[in-house]
């Protein structure tokens, strides 16, 4: 029950945030990335409030050693530079530039009932099913 | 920048990483969505629920903040936050195919790199996040100024 709670209040938080930053308007967010053309920088500020109060969050956490409800902390470990991140995050960044949409705001756009919402999500989904089975198969001949 | 809205990106910037700081310090667990979609749909196809509850519980949640939040009610109260995609439907499947493909492979987005990995200093995210940054822009660049289409 508290992993639901937990996870309910957190999503509830981000989806806010992202709809009132501005961030669910593919638009919105193409005119942030169209810097030679008439140039939106407001979502610049997205990241300069959500950086610093994550870090808090981070080193709270960090101090206590674990979380609230004595969960284990999920440290990410790994800090090599290695291919697969380097295309992984061109190719993303290339299909943010098309359409405007990371996978947040693409999910919280699941809640206007569009189709398109919908459509967009189910593509990520296969192209992150694509990559997984790509990365195991790379794997096994490896 | 007629269009420039600094106040709502901050105070949904700050709210972004609240978001962030309270899954951490109470479930343990890296706000990345890419990450908690991805593992949430291989959760689904394998049935294992429990350690999977609180990626649908945040899925979920993310999908009802516009609803819970929305100003007013009526057919064009969600217009405001989910305006209709600028982009034409084949482009989007393609647009989704990437952005899917990508963050599996680069272990995340905007969210997973862009806030938690810069706010816990990590190289790997510093790395992935000017690469999809400058990516993302010169799509932008090369679609409206080069190839001079309209959206």
């Amino acid at each position: 029950m508290l992993a639901i709670f937990s996870g309910l209040l957190s999503g509830l938080v981000f989806g806010a945030g992202l709809v009132i930053s501005g961030m669910s308007d593919p638009a919105k967010v193409l005119g942030f990335l169209d810097v030679a053309g008439n140039w939106d920088p407001s979502l610049a500020l997205v990241m300069a409030g959500a950086i610093p109060v994550a870090a808090i969050g981070f080193v709270l956490a960090r101090r206590r050693g674990s979380s609230l409800f004595g969960e284990r902390l999920n440290w990410p470990t790994r800090s090599d530079l290695d291919l697969p991140l380097i295309v992984g995050a061109i190719l993303f960044g290339i299909g943010w530039g098309i359409a405007g949409l990371c996978p947040g705001p693409a999910l919280v756009r699941l809640a206007s009932g569009r189709e398109e919402s919908l459509v967009f999500v189910l593509a990520m989904a296969v192209g992150m099913g694509g990559a997984t089975l790509l990365m195991r198969l790379v794997q096994k001949k490896g | 920048m007629e269009h420039f809205t600094p106040l709502p990106a901050l105070a949904g910037g700050l709210l972004i990483g609240l978001a962030a700081a309270l899954l951490f310090n109470l479930q343990g667990r890296i706000a990345g969505i890419s990450g908690i979609f991805a593992a949430g749909l291989s959760a689904l196809l394998r049935r294992t629920w429990d350690e999977a509850a609180w990626r649908w519980a945040f899925l979920i949640g993310l999908v009802l903040a516009p609803l819970a939040l929305r100003p007013g009610t009526g057919e064009g109260a969600l217009e405001v936050w989910l305006p209709a995609s600028p982009t034409p439907t084949g482009l989007l499947v393609a647009a989704g195919l990437l952005v899917g493909f990508g963050t599996a492979l680069g272990s995340g987005c905007t969210s997973g790199h862009g806030v938690c990995g810069l706010a816990r200093l990590s190289r790997r995210s510093f790395l992935a996040t000017a690469l999809f940054m400058v990516a993302a822009a010169l799509t932008v660049f090369v679609r409206r100024h080069l190839l001079m289409a309209g959206f």
